[in-house]
């Protein structure tokens, strides 16, 4: 009776997409195919001579089961198709898709060369790292609608949602980084060499003087294009009055210049120029270093990313597909299998059961009856229906929740708190070094006075402080996401850091993806269990379901046949009564099948099975609790508060209690209103310390917002994830302590960089107040100071993670993978 | 030593010449994608027989 759902030993895989293949597979060839699909897609490239796909990646195909091209009538509407190409002529358009199904080099290769399976594709380019693909077609010869259907067909859907429409084309801004740094590098170098002959003494006054004006000139762009962000972000902090550590930057960066152009124009010496320039070109890369982020891994998506672009509309007996935001209250629409629900509405026609996963995490679909509500973000697993939609799309349920002042919040910039803590102290005690150094000298020397109060601004000029934060957490970003946690900035490991309470949300974060395991405690005979599995499968219900897929495994291959149900009765809350020849079955809750609870003690999670009123056994319906649980939840428990807060019922109250410190800390049947308002409640108790979040439904999105961590924990990453600070690979769940302790880790090296900054600040300073720091000094104490401490950043985080790591990890190769 | 100040502005031009070279380079986007250049540089070049 113990045999597993899915038979281990006959293990055919698919040649084109990698998975197993049902007990016949498809033979083509004498390659084994899953489907139908696959097959297909082998076909057309066989056709073409592209089977070098296959040589490049050993079954790089997309699985293609679900494939049902008729969904993309509504890219013929031209209205629609102007709003998602890049450009369009006569005989040229572009357009660009996001396509999150490529993976690996197989996938570059087909879709670069799609020209050869379709005459009307004229180029195809592949950005990898985005998940995008930029195609060049003839419109004459192929419509954008055939084009996605072309692409669906070899198993790479675009990913055309709603927000695709909104997307504004800044990419510009992406690259002007890259243009700063460009600069700075040109003029650091130039400088330089520059300034060489005055170090080494070599000139006459006329070349100093002609040495002395191109630095100048060089210089300007460095300020004031490259080093912009800074002495913007700087009078910004002033104007609101706080001090960041820009201020202190900025403030370095001008005394250098005021002070050099001072000695230049009275001939009293070369400034410090070259000083400068490092500066901020090491500024930039440090910025550089830390900017780079997953493109592919979308931390701001809201509904928008999940929203189709258009619906099928009725119109009199027709069919018209219709952009969502042409979707009025008293419309009806069309909703096929698999389709989202756009907008609030009543089910008019058909069988709905809808799936909710996506708003609230719980995978069982839920039945709907007639004229019932069916809400937006549901996904129809049934057949057609047709829906009376009562709402607008912007003011549904589910988009209200977007309303919420969580989301409103804005967001805070890139700036490191830790940076800007330290900054702050930093500069007030720079401010008065410096003052006291101008009065100390003041009554000797005016004119070495303000020499040594510049000095001391020059040097005190945190280039070191600044690159700590950005070498040592960007370093540990990279590193975590070698390892499957993707976080949204090196922020967020500051906040990791200093969490100081959890809360989890149940579903799916606690419970895997299979979740949930049926075993038989019954002697049945194979005809009885063919009769259970018959009148379940009239039954909706979640755990009918869950019985009817482990019963289909259990007699699989076992030729029984289909018993005839005479009479069927589902009672809502009891269970499922039926006759069949003579004999009466029911399968139901232990409360209705022994109602005095004589032979039945354990109730929960049990279904029993009563055959002409005797008690025969029960199926036993178990959640599988993710591995490592214990230990996740007793290291957070150890270490702050933890709580949980679920939007199910509290059935599972007594199991998860002891988890958790108490039932106390458990909080069930929480809507997403509840949820949002719980964190903020728990944030205002603690002064000091982090609240984390970690959820993974749509439902949780205005809470993972308000937390100071929200953390989703995703199966794959592509599939689905709200707007979060931090995406983790479910598989590696049982390393979330590894991380805590990481990143506790990497803010202790930061700490430990700025004591090495300060050191060379105190061997400047030294130099500073007497008066005594020749550009030669600061030309070399200001770049040693910085790539020392890139160095340490570097090599300390990465020391530390090996450290951490030594234990057993599944480690995700490349980015790719997830 | 005038020959090192014609010296020192031939590299100025040079120097110049590189910063227009990069910036030309980011602008035609190939600092967008690092990665799969990498990758297509592999790809072996088919003539297709049909």
């Amino acid at each position: 009776m113990s045999k597993t759902l899915i038979d281990t030993l006959t293990k055919v895989t698919c040649y084109h997409c990698g998975e197993e293949c049902p007990t016949h597979p498809i033979l083509h060839e004498e390659k084994p195919f899953c489907c139908e699909g696959c097959r297909t897609v082998y076909e057309i490239l066989a056709n073409n001579q592209m089977c070098q796909y296959y040589q490049l990646g050993k079954a790089p195909g997309q699985n293609q089961r679900k494939v049902s091209p008729e969904k993309f009538a509504w890219l013929d509407d031209q209205k629609v198709v102007q709003q998602l190409l890049d450009f369009q002529s006569e005989n040229l358009a572009k357009v660009s898709f996001d396509i999150p199904q490529m993976h690996c080099t197989s996938c570059i290769w087909l879709l670069e060369n799609l020209y050869q399976l379709e005459e009307g594709v004229l180029n195809t380019r592949v950005n990898f790292l985005n998940k995008k693909l930029f195609v060049s077609y003839n419109p004459q010869i192929l419509s954008l609608r055939d084009l996605v259907v072309l692409l669906t067909t070899i198993g790479y859907e675009p990913d055309l949602k709603l927000d695709k429409l909104e997307e504004a084309k800044n990419r510009l801004s992406d690259r002007r980084l890259y243009y700063q740094l460009g600069v700075a590098g040109f003029a650091f170098g130039n400088v330089m060499l520059f300034s060489f002959p005055e170090y080494l003494g070599l000139t006459d006054p006329w070349t100093r003087q002609l040495f002395s004006w191109l630095n100048v000139i060089l210089i300007l762009p460095v300020i004031f294009y490259s080093g912009q962000d800074y002495l913007k972000s700087a009078l910004n902090s002033l104007r609101i009055g706080r001090l960041n550590i820009d201020i202190p930057i900025s403030l370095g960066i001008l005394t250098l210049f005021s002070r050099s152009l001072f000695e230049i124009i009275t001939h009293t010496g070369p400034g410090y120029l070259d000083s400068l320039a490092g500066l901020v070109f090491f500024l930039l890369i440090g910025k550089w270093f830390q900017q780079k982020t997953y493109a592919h891994l979308s931390f701001d998506r809201n509904y928008k990313s999940y929203f189709p672009i258009a619906a099928n509309r009725l119109e009199g007996n027709e069919e018209v597909s219709v952009t969502l935001d042409q979707l009025m209250p008293g419309d009806t629409i069309y909703i096929r299998h698999g389709e989202l629900i756009p907008a609030d509405g009543l089910l008019v026609n058909g069988e709905a059961r809808i799936d909710y996963s996506f708003v609230t995490g719980e995978k069982d679909p839920v039945e709907v009856e007639a004229k019932a509500q069916i809400y937006a973000g549901g996904r129809q697993m049934g057949g057609a229906i047709e829906l009376l939609l009562t709402k607008k799309v912007a003011q549904s349920y589910l988009t209200q929740l977007w309303n919420d002042e969580a989301f409103q919040k804005k967001t805070s910039n890139q700036a490191s708190k830790l940076a800007d803590e330290v900054g702050k102290y930093f500069t007030v005690s720079i401010l008065i070094i410096a003052v006291f150094t101008l009065i100390y000298w003041w009554g000797e020397d005016v004119r070495l006075a303000i020499n040594a109060f510049t000095a001391v601004l020059i040097i005190a000029c945190p280039c070191a402080l600044a690159l700590s934060v950005p070498f040592t957490l960007g370093n540990a970003l990279r590193i975590l996401a070698r390892k499957g946690f993707y976080l949204k900035n090196t922020q967020v490991i500051e906040h990791l850091a200093r969490i100081k309470a959890v809360i989890f949300d149940k579903t799916g974060t606690l419970t895997t993806n299979e979740s949930k395991r049926v075993a038989l405690h019954a002697n049945l005979t194979l005809d009885e269990m063919a009769i259970l599995k018959t009148m379940a499968n009239f039954s909706a219900h979640p755990l009918s379901r869950l019985i009817v897929g482990y019963l289909e495994g259990e007699l699989a291959e076992q030729n029984v046949a289909t018993p005839e149900i005479k009479t069927f009765e589902e009672l809502t809350g009891k269970g499922l009564k039926a006759q069949v020849g003579d004999m009466e079955i029911q399968l139901g809750s232990a409360e209705w099948i022994d109602p005095e609870g004589k032979t039945i003690t354990t109730k929960e999670g049990q279904v029993y099975i009563l055959i002409d009123d005797k008690i025969r056994g029960y199926f036993k319906v178990e959640h599988q609790y993710r591995e490592g649980l214990a230990e996740v939840l007793d290291f957070f428990r150890k270490r702050g508060e933890l709580y949980l807060l679920s939007g199910d019922n509290d059935r599972e109250s007594d199991y998860l209690a002891p988890y958790f410190g108490g039932a106390q800390q458990l909080y069930f049947s929480q809507s997403p209103q509840n949820k949002l308002g719980f964190i903020r409640e728990v944030q205002q108790n603690k002064k000091r310390g982090n609240v984390m979040m970690i959820g993974d439904g749509l439902n949780d999105a205005g809470a993972l917002k308000q937390s100071d961590v929200g953390m989703v924990l995703a199966e794959d990453a592509n599939h689905f994830t709200p707007a979060s600070d931090a995406i983790l690979s479910a598989k590696n769940f049982s390393l979330l302590p590894v991380l805590i302790r990481f990143a506790k880790g990497s803010v202790r090296l930061v700490y430990a960089a700025y004591g090495l900054a300060f050191l060379y600040n105190i061997i400047g300073l030294s130099f500073a107040v007497q008066g005594a720091l020749s550009p030669v000094i600061a030309a070399i104490l200001m770049p040693l100071s910085s790539v020392s401490i890139a160095i340490f950043g570097l090599i300390s985080s990465s020391v530390l993670a090996h450290r951490l790591w030594v234990r057993k990890v599944t480690p995700v190769h490349d980015l790719t993978q997830f | 030593m005038k020959i090192i100040v014609l010296l020192i502005f031939l590299s100025l031009i040079v120097a110049l010449g590189f910063l227009g070279a990069f910036i030309w380079a980011v602008r035609s986007g190939q600092y967008d994608d690092d990665y799969t250049p990498s990758v297509r540089m592999l790809f072996d070049d088919q003539e297709k027989k049909s």
